[in-house]
């Protein structure tokens, strides 16, 4: 009877209210440009950094997979130190050195024990990385050599297929059309020079945004952060990039592939960072397909009809609009089905918006769950990222759960209707024929 | 040269002069025989609720595998007093991220979310430890979303198809040849019965173990556990029978051919023992030596796979090695890798074990034992930073019937393993007489 009580108890009231220590985000700018964003977390002795360049493979421009080739090449060695050497230094003093690019952006991070015979040492790598890389011929062959084999190993994924002509569907010409592994003609192209082309032109101080959070004080993080940019060129901002064209009509593309499942995707360019409609659609998007366990799409394709193992819907917000995408899997013969539900719910969705209970019940989720966000250090570092590299307002996280209780049911449903039209989306379906909805009624 | 000996002395005194993980970490037992254990995080106001259930498939045989995940699944659609699909309305309602995983010894569930809500899991979690409706309906329903999950992470999945295959081969009496989730036609067969019955001789406080990290006082949790699990009753559950494996005699060798395929790639997998199997022929120090000898093949980049099959020969684009000490019953060390353009799976599997033979004649260097005791410090540290991951350490330990203490203590004992000891180790049991060797090559086309 308790639980009852409590069930009671979770619809009568309107959010779950308790403080949380939002972290004291510290901000500025280093002498030669590069902005800065800590916090202090000193409760575990380890200290977290990460830089960030827009330098994503939307900066590619004619050569996909440019981004992350050079992005890759940062691992393999920097100053004095080959590749082995390097590896060998992070590794006797227990450091974590990662990189990499996605499309808006590309990382450099590193994770060291914050006492100082462990900490000096790494800074120095991580410096030398930033000041002075390498452009070995071996390393730069290998890396290409292998970028082309998991191009390979893509086919054999109907996931990466489906994401891939997704993306190439709803961008067109967009530099964000392209994957971020690029393509196999594409990659066979890069050359040593096009890599330090790159690295010259986008891995500047006034294109990077730090983030810093660990066991340091902000005097130790002003030094930190002025010497490790110190080794960067002041260099430029790359102009932003172009618009995203909204789509002109709707897009059906099947391709054969042999699975016994069809993975399916459906969406359109959706949103911005810092977009106007952020908060409607985030929370709307909550009810539709982003919450877990909890969602329209969930429970109309997992829940009620055992379609597929997984249903959802996402907005990826980027620099310019990024996509909004539904998502299932399902075998080959129940494809038809599975899309006609997916494509009625979001339909039904834009059209009426949500419920007042279900509206609620995403705002409790997402205010509830708030404090997860910023649980630890490593997550933490994520969002001071986000934050910095988006341009985004220093109280986000302070302000997040008054934005997202404010949202009523028709801001959802005009964010809605403004942002999605259900009669021009992309849809996607790779699997094996059968699975071609024409084919059903 | 660098001085090695004094750095990993530093970490240790540097690790030792913080608060040591055992003053955070408390147990009790109730008297149902329900294992609660609590460590203690407020770095933030929310907490981790993990119960696991001593029961994977490992313990299933022909005929019902996958059962233990299928039930997995099933524990979300409802109890006497909760209605199917309220679950995870309730804990999405007060901001929780949940789920559940299941592996060849264990189940587990959990939720994330504010610490004030730890009664609120425990409340959950008491009532479908015993309460639980398996509906026929809604089983007919989920059996379909266990076969798609089926499809999604194997059956389309040419490189876990290779995984799945190599274990059905390199077990033979071991129920480790089982995959987790189960074979289609056990699946496709499954009936609730086949639930019910699992449900009621595992789902019993003592043979679960609950774990609290977060933002809690042990003190007030116990209570809550007393509270809501004390008045279940104890279930006398005897363990899994133990069937285990027989001494295998010679290599097995499989190939897995595949139209879904486009890039090969290599399975070796070595039978080796783990801690549950030490003993006067198996003495302790050889299952740390063998957690040594993965990290000197695999333990980062600098390790010996990619230093030099990756890196330095070329004839991998990628090669790593697993190996786990904390199961059940003893397993399997292994090598997974894709041969580079130019190179052959038979090249790619003789330059591992050209590797392997270079450990069997010449002890790692005492630089390299060092660099990777100060990774594992660093890691022990670095861990803090997840409470999730905190609890699945102490929760794997122990469902595999062993004790969560020694997480405090592996510091220590891996720091004692000697460079002869990892030879030793490699001589022992990286040989041909237990080796299986898997291959998977694109097919010829339909």
């Amino acid at each position: 009877m308790k639980v009852t009580k409590h069930l009671f108890w979770v619809l009568a009231i309107t959010f779950s209210h308790f403080t949380v220590a939002i972290p004291e985000i510290e901000h500025w700018v280093t002498p030669n440009g590069a902005r800065v964003y800590f916090v202090a977390a000193p409760e575990i002795p380890i200290v977290d950094i990460r830089f960030v360049f827009s330098a994503g493979s939307a900066r590619d421009a004619q050569k996909p997979g440019l981004a992350n080739l050079a992005s890759q090449l940062a691992q393999e060695g920097a100053g004095d130190l080959d590749s082995n050497e390097f590896n060998e230094q992070l590794a006797q003093i227990g450091a974590i050195f990662s990189t990499g690019a996605l499309r808006d952006m590309a990382w450099i991070s590193l994770r060291s024990l914050s006492g100082e015979q462990y900490l000096e040492p790494a800074l120095g790598l991580l410096q030398s990385v930033l000041s002075r890389p390498r452009f070995d011929t071996e390393p730069f062959e290998r890396r290409r050599a292998t970028a082309l084999i998991a191009l390979k190993r893509d086919k054999q994924s109907p996931a990466a297929i489906t994401s891939k002509a997704f993306y190439k569907e709803i961008y067109g010409d967009h530099p964000y059309a392209t994957p971020t592994t690029g393509t196999q003609t594409s990659v066979e192209s890069i050359t040593l020079d096009d890599v330090r082309a790159f690295r010259e032109q986008f891995y500047v101080a006034n294109n990077a945004t730090l983030a810093i959070v660990g066991a340091l004080d902000k005097k130790q993080a002003t030094a930190l952060a002025r010497r490790l940019s110190a080794g960067l060129k002041p260099g430029e901002k790359p102009a932003n990039l172009p618009p995203v064209l909204p789509l002109q009509a709707s897009v059906e593309q099947f391709i054969d592939h042999p699975s016994i499942q069809s993975h399916v995707r459906i969406g359109q360019p959706g949103m911005k960072r810092g977009d106007a409609d952020y908060f409607p659609l985030l929370v709307g998007n909550h009810v539709l397909g982003g919450s877990g366990l909890v969602s329209i799409l969930f429970d109309e394709i997992r829940e009620k009809r055992g379609l597929s193992y997984s249903a959802s819907s996402h907005f990826s917000p980027m620099a310019e609009l990024g996509p909004f995408a539904a998502s299932l899997q399902t075998d080959n013969s129940q494809a038809a089905e599975a899309i006609a539900v997916m494509r009625e719910e979001i339909r039904k969705f834009v059209d009426k918006g949500p419920t007042a209970a279900a509206l609620d019940a995403a705002k409790q989720n997402l205010i509830g769950g708030f404090p997860l966000r910023i649980s630890s250090n490593s997550r933490t570092v994520e969002y001071l990222t986000m934050i910095g590299f988006y341009d985004l307002p220093l109280d986000y996280l302070k302000t997040f759960s008054s934005q997202v209780a404010a949202i009523r049911i028709d801001d959802v449903k005009t964010a809605f209707k403004r942002r999605l039209d259900p009669d021009k989306m992309v849809l996607v379906v790779v699997g094996k024929k059968g699975s071609d909805p024409k084919s059903k009624p | 040269m660098r001085p090695f000996e004094s750095l990993f002395a530093l970490v240790l005194a540097f690790v030792t002069g913080m608060s040591v993980a055992e003053e955070r970490t408390h147990e009790a037992v109730l008297n149902n025989g329900l294992k609660l254990i609590v460590q203690e995080d407020h770095r933030a106001p929310v907490a981790v609720v993990q119960i696991w259930y001593k029961v994977g498939s490992s313990a299933e045989y022909d005929g019902i595998t996958g059962v233990s995940h299928a039930l997995e699944h099933m524990m979300f659609k409802g109890t006497e007093k909760i209605p199917p699909g309220q679950f995870s309305e309730i804990v999405a309602a007060k901001g929780g991220n949940e789920n559940a995983f299941t592996s060849t010894d264990y189940t587990a569930y959990f939720q994330t979310w504010a610490a004030e809500n730890v009664a609120l899991s425990f409340e959950l979690e008491a009532d479908r430890m015993r309460n639980l409706l398996l509906s026929p309906e809604e089983f007919k329903n989920e059996i379909r979303v266990v076969l798609e999950e089926r499809r999604l992470r194997t059956d389309d999945n040419p490189q876990a198809l290779l995984g799945e295959t190599a274990r059905a081969v390199a077990y033979q009496t071991s129920p480790y040849r089982q995959p987790v989730v189960g074979w289609a036609a056990d699946l496709q067969a499954m009936e609730i019965g086949d639930l019910s019955t699992w449900y009621k001789r595992w789902y019993a406080p003592d043979n679960a173990t609950l774990i609290v990290v977060g933002d809690v006082d042990p003190e007030a949790v116990k209570a809550l556990a007393i509270e809501h699990f004390g008045g279940i009753p104890r279930q006398n559950i005897r363990p899994p029978r133990s069937r285990p494996e027989v001494v295998q005699q010679g290599t097995k060798s499989v190939t897995v051919v595949s139209t879904k395929t486009h890039v090969p790639h290599l399975y070796m997998g070595y039978k080796t023992p783990v801690l549950n199997d030490v003993s006067d022929v198996v003495p302790e120090w050889e299952i740390y030596a063998l957690d040594v000898l993965m990290e000197t093949l695999d333990g980062g980049p600098s390790a010996r796979l990619p230093r030099r099959i990756v890196r330095e020969q070329r004839i991998a684009a990628d090669a790593g090695a697993d190996y786990s000490s904390a199961t059940r019953l003893s397993g399997l060390f292994s090598f997974h890798a894709t041969p580079s353009a130019d190179h052959s799976l038979d090249d790619l599997q003789k330059a591992i074990i050209d590797e392997i033979a270079i450990l069997q004649t010449d002890p790692p260097s005492e630089s390299e034992l060092t660099r990777i005791k100060t990774q594992v410090v660093a890691d022990r540290i670095y861990q803090r930073d997840s409470m999730f991951y905190q609890g699945l350490i102490i929760g794997t330990l122990e469902s595999v019937g062993l004790d969560w203490r020694l997480n405090d203590e592996y510091v220590e004992k891996i720091s004692n393993v000697t460079p002869e000891q990892v030879r030793d180790v490699a001589k022992k049991y990286l040989v041909p007489s237990s080796l299986t060797v898997a291959k998977l090559l694109p097919g010829a086309g339909e």
